[in-house]
């Protein structure tokens, strides 16, 4: 019996549909048998990221309307062999199409077959975040260096707690700019964690290279010569219980140039 | 016939004192209390003369209190001052002791979550921004204040709000409100400090050291040193 892990945020646009893939991706490297489940019905792109847009031929509405069956929905990853699945959401519908007793049925059968179930949660505090935590054990919330993002955090954190089925959850600070840290021009990693008061689970630096994979269609994590994919890698350690030290944001192997212009003092 | 009177009138000072016998039925107490005032109100003053009525073990509902209060009124110049009893109900007892007791709360309130107490609160915990503490008394924060705080929500002028760390963004006591400056310094550290109502009706930010002058009240330690 595997465990559901759900990832939201309240807030659009932190990187939750980019954290749930890479998260799960991480996971199925590590070995565990991994289904990814979509839960933003009406605005799915979990499968956009994941590069499986053109292989679904069923979403979870089909599945929990009867139309078809759990293993019939599932897209496969073709990277991992039959590691990675990936449970579409429905594009025609609404978040309305499913209730939070339908969702947690299909978790908990989706639970005896896979290690891990992550739940990618839509933005909101409605009906969509009600259906994605319903089945959910654990949670990880994902937020962002910025005062919007963590109020909303914050709220989601305080929803959580009064969930019964899911434990404190935990957090992921995510599109870190170190040097803006520095200036003090953004929330930094220890203030967000104290402020919130919860388990940190991992830290990810802003890069390019996550947007461009996600173009891409091939999530960041695949790539292990990127600062996040280290990240989400070690995410994905920690989940498994392992203890691994936060990564540093220093930027490592300066050049050669910018040594120099250290050494002239030259920003 | 009855041996003794069920009231009694005395003369004090202030003015009148009733006694009412509390171990006879009440209708027969109207009565005789209607019958006694009748008989002795023929005093030819004309200053209104002030009326305790002292009920003793008898438990009078609001309703029959009006009935005694107009009893007495009806009488010239006599006024109802005060009616007390050594009774009161459950109800009355329990709400009392919950405007008057302190509730320890260990947890984070967080934004959009709003704790409310009658009485004082002892939050061991933060109030996060976008979150709300309302109480009936006062509120005395142990950690960090960065919501909203509401102390004396039933019109208690005389609550107070205590933080370890107070850097809130919307400050109540009664019916005052005060808000935050637009920015905090990054140096300032607004460690223990207090928020009361002061002499000009306005909400002042102090340390905390001042309240035992401005609110000795808040101590309810009885004997001690």
């Amino acid at each position: 019996m595997g465990e559901a892990i759900v990832i939201t945020s309240g807030k659009g646009g932190v990187g939750k549909t980019t954290t749930s893939a890479n998260v799960g991706t991480a996971l199925a490297l590590q070995g565990k048998k991994v289904c990814l489940v979509d839960t933003d019905i009406g605005l799915r792109n979990l499968d956009v990221v994941m590069g499986l847009e053109n292989r679904i031929i069923y979403d979870l509405v089909d599945v929990l309307e009867g139309r078809c069956k759990i293993h019939q929905a599932l897209v496969k990853d073709k990277r991992f062999e039959d590691l990675l699945y990936l449970l579409p959401a429905a594009q025609t519908s609404d978040k309305t199409a499913v209730t939070p007793e339908q969702m947690k049925i299909l978790i908990d059968e989706l639970k005896q077959d896979y290690d891990y179930v992550i739940i990618d949660c839509p933005a909101g505090i409605e009906h969509g975040y009600r259906n994605a935590v319903a089945g959910a054990d654990k949670a990880i919330v994902v937020t962002t260096p910025e005062v919007s993002a963590v109020r909303d955090a914050d709220r989601i954190i305080g929803l959580l707690e009064k969930e019964e089925n899911v434990e404190s959850p935990r957090l992921i600070i995510n599109r870190i700019r170190n040097q803006m840290m520095k200036n003090g021009d953004m929330l930094d990693v220890d203030e967000i964690a104290t402020h919130l008061s919860i388990d940190l689970i991992g830290i990810v630096a802003d890069d390019d290279e996550v947007i461009r994979a996600s173009n891409h269609g091939e999530p960041i994590a695949l790539n292990p010569n990127s600062k996040a994919s280290i990240a989400y890698r070690n995410i994905a350690r920690r989940i498994l219980g392992e203890s691994i030290p936060l990564q540093s944001l220093e930027e490592d192997n300066p050049g050669v140039f910018s040594k120099l212009k250290k050494f002239f003092g030259v920003k | 016939m009855k041996k003794f009177q069920n009231v009694t009138i005395k003369g004090t000072k202030d003015g009148l004192t009733l006694h009412l016998d509390d171990s006879c039925s009440y209708v027969e107490l109207k009565e005789e209390l209607d019958r006694k005032l009748s008989e002795s109100s023929q005093s030819r003053e004309d200053r209104l003369i002030s009326v305790h009525v002292q009920v003793g073990n008898r438990y009078l509902t609001a309703e029959q209190e009006e009935e005694v209060k107009d009893l007495v009124r009806q009488k010239k110049n006599l006024v109802v001052d005060s009616i007390s009893s050594n009774v009161m109900t459950k109800d009355e007892a329990e709400k009392i002791k919950r405007e008057n007791e302190i509730v320890p709360v260990a947890r984070i309130v967080r934004s959009g979550q709003v704790l409310q107490v009658p009485g004082d609160l002892l939050l061991v915990g933060d109030v996060n921004p976008g979150g709300t503490v309302i109480a009936g008394g006062n509120i005395f924060i142990m950690g960090a204040l960065k919501g909203t705080a509401h102390a004396g929500f039933n019109g208690d002028k005389q609550a107070i709000i205590a933080a370890s760390i107070m850097k809130p963004s919307q400050i109540r006591i009664s019916d005052c409100i005060t808000r935050a400056p637009d920015h905090y310094q990054d140096d300032e550290k607004r460690e223990m400090e207090c928020a009361y109502i002061n002499d000009l009706d306005q909400i002042t930010v102090d340390r905390l050291q001042v309240l035992m002058h401005i609110r000795p009240n808040i101590t309810r330690l009885e004997g001690g040193f």
